[in-house]
């Protein structure tokens, strides 16, 4: 009779047990279709990749996680609705995710509504600005760009350049950061041309910026293939002026697309790009690289910076709730605000309660195209 | 006028891509009044296979060749799968199916190949012929040339051989043709066939140009229709000249107006051209008999 009570209290613990040693469920809503599938390809690889690893080592405070991943397909319209199911189905914790500045900008009012911590992947500065009390973010942001992009032309003493930005959403945003900040930079943008993200010339804009007066540098601000485009009708028209492209293009891939005319090309990238020919006594030496290879070995396909992302973003949310002992969303929002010295694939991080994603310009190196790899500009040096 | 030169090179450039894509739409429509929205994946397809034949180290000419025959597969494919069990439907109705197949096509080349963008090396490498201040990529004079070979073809084709003859009854009354003798499925078929074969080859000499991803499809298609439209569907030289004049006024737009409303000119001044000439530069009025 002992006997059968035992078990039955055993039974009856585990059952009440169960839910404490539950899974904990992340949400994320990544592009890994569409045109933005090559930002949202590697970060679900890369969350994958580590949610598997983390639960290997036991979990996070002995919780596993489990990883909701639905796919948008770049749609803003989609996003709001798979984040709204995150919130009221799925019941997550936190929300890793939100690919592009437009599905973020959608899925924002859901989190904040729904008070749960929200990590973005994607670039630009109105994620962050101004402060929403339960939205972060990990990439650098374009104005960040803008600013590593002009250092360098004071010091080449290039003050007048003309400005060429694709159409959509990244483009616009990165020229209206250039443009807002160019005049306390010091640099006057003489001349702005447009494309569309899916132009297959742009030899029209840049005649017109060749013919313009005073130019002394053109800086290019898109994504995707436009860039490449753009770069080689730049050396197709045989304009002398050093050319500068964003950190949208930084990949190989944009080296193999633009061939010969990238080189001599300058822009500014994380230190990912170049893991293995930072420094050893580079602090992000080793997180970078430990990043590189795990990727490479496992997926086949070189790093991206995007997926460097979602690794910082998943890292920054598991090392706060490590520090708030609970995934408790009010507590792991605070510790998430609280980060300090966290060293990741796009920087050192040190954020506070007016700055949610908390790197300076060190993030960003400046890097120079030539002869078909990357290499590092030093700060002082250029 | 350095200016003036460059703007033309690059409609050339533009149009000579609009012109090769746009001529394969015209024999589908010749033979079965269709406007096949899948071109545009033909398109597609021939570029991203011999490119992926490449990283698989077959030689590039090889590669191109493959892709073009596997491009014909998959027009023949929808032809038959698609098109010929819907033979009795309306011209809509065939036009919708080809829309799936456009998006069918799409989802399976993202699913084979990868969702990043990729290039092939031009036929006569990438230094510009320099021209009065201008210049030009030797490229678009491959893709001119082969978009005006590829209507000489056409037209030797349809004017001059017995099987030509045999499209151009079927496209003018399919039951007459049939009770003649001809067997309307194979040429149909056919046609299907060399229209993809046509996107294919377009495929392979554009994408140096324009680079290529798994859905630069529906854009080229959309193009290439507007160019229909402007030089007369039906007709393979309006084709070309529909093609390249869109990519002239496209560069004219860029260049003298503003590279924002560069779509927008282009299209007011087909929507113009069709206002005057509602058939197209090129069209046959068609003439309704009752």
């Amino acid at each position: 009779m002992i006997k059968i009570a035992a078990v039955v209290v055993g039974l009856a613990a585990s059952v009440m047990a169960g839910p404490v040693s539950a899974q904990v469920k992340v949400g994320a809503v990544l592009s890994t279709s569409g045109p933005a599938s090559f930002l949202g390809d590697p970060e679900k690889k890369t969350l994958d990749m580590y949610v598997e690893d983390i639960n290997r080592q036991g979990g996070v405070n002995g919780q596993k996680l489990q990883l909701v991943v639905y796919d948008d397909g770049g749609d803003a319209n989609a996003a709001r609705t798979f984040a709204t199911r995150l919130v009221e189905e799925d019941k997550i914790a936190a929300m890793v995710g939100g690919t592009t500045t437009g599905t973020t900008l959608a899925m924002i009012p859901v989190f904040e509504d729904a008070q749960i911590p929200f990590i973005s992947l994607a670039g630009a500065v109105q994620i962050i600005e101004p402060v929403r009390k339960w939205v972060f973010k990990t990439p650098h942001t374009d104005r960040m760009a803008c600013e590593k992009i002009f250092d360098d032309l004071k010091h080449r003493k290039l003050t007048t350049v003309a400005l060429i930005s694709g159409t959509d959403a990244f483009g616009k945003s990165m020229r209206d950061q250039c443009v807002a900040i160019a005049p306390k930079a010091g640099i006057t943008i003489a001349h702005e041309e447009t494309y569309g993200p899916a132009d297959s010339d742009m030899t029209p804009q840049l005649t017109k910026i060749k013919a313009a007066a005073g130019i002394q540098a053109v800086v290019c601000a898109g994504f995707g293939q436009g860039p490449a485009i753009v770069t080689r009708n730049y050396r197709q028209l045989g304009i002398e002026y050093p050319l500068y492209q964003s950190h949208g293009v930084a990949s190989k891939q944009f080296i193999s697309l633009a061939g010969a005319a990238a080189n001599g090309i300058r822009l500014p990238a994380a230190a990912l790009l170049v893991a293995s020919k930072l420094p050893d006594s580079d602090r992000q030496k080793s997180v970078v690289v430990g990043y590189q290879t795990t990727f490479e070995a496992k997926t086949g396909q070189p790093v991206s910076t995007f997926g460097g992302h979602a690794y910082d973003g998943l890292m920054i949310l598991v090392d706060a709730a490590k520090r708030a002992g609970s995934f408790d969303s009010g507590k792991l929002r605070d510790e998430i605000e609280r980060t300090q010295n966290y060293v990741g694939t796009g920087g050192v991080v040190n954020m506070s309660p007016t700055d949610h994603l908390g790197l300076d310009l060190s993030a960003f190196r400046l890097l120079e195209i030539k002869d078909g790899d990357w290499i590092m500009i030093p700060d002082s040096a250029s | 006028m350095a200016e003036f030169l460059q703007f033309t090179f690059s409609g050339l450039t533009v149009g000579a891509v609009y012109a090769l894509v746009a001529v394969g739409f015209t024999l589908i429509y010749n033979a079965s009044d269709v406007v096949n929205f899948a071109q545009g994946e033909f398109v597609m397809l021939g570029g991203m296979v011999t490119i992926f034949l490449g990283y698989a180290g077959v030689p590039v000419p090889l590669a191109a060749v493959i892709a073009v025959l596997i491009t014909t597969a998959v027009g023949l494919a929808l032809y038959r799968l698609g098109i010929a069990p819907a033979r009795d439907a309306s011209a809509v109705t065939l036009i919708i199916i080809t829309i799936g197949a456009s998006i069918f096509l799409r989802g399976v080349a993202e699913i084979i190949f990868d969702k990043r963008f990729h290039s092939l090396p031009a036929l006569f490498g990438s230094d510009p012929i320099r021209i009065g201040g201008a210049s030009i990529l030797p490229q678009t004079v491959v893709v001119l040339a082969s978009a005006l070979l590829i209507v000489c073809l056409l037209w030797a084709f349809i004017d001059r051989t017995l099987y030509g003859k045999a499209v151009i009854a079927t496209s003018a009354n399919r039951m007459a043709a049939t009770l003649v003798g001809i067997n309307t499925r194979t040429i149909v078929g056919a046609c299907f066939a060399i229209s993809a074969a046509i996107g294919a080859i377009a495929g392979v000499l554009v994408t140096p140009i324009t680079l290529t991803s798994y859905n630069v499809g529906t854009l080229l298609a959309l193009k290439g229709f507007a160019a229909v439209m402007l030089g007369g569907i039906g007709s393979a030289i309006g084709a070309v000249v529909g093609g390249v004049l869109l990519g002239l006024f496209e560069a004219f737009a860029a260049g003298y107006v503003s590279a924002s409303y560069k779509d927008a000119v282009a299209f007011l001044v087909i929507l113009a051209v069709l206002f005057a000439m509602p058939q197209g530069l090129f069209g046959k009025r068609t003439v309704e008999r009752v």
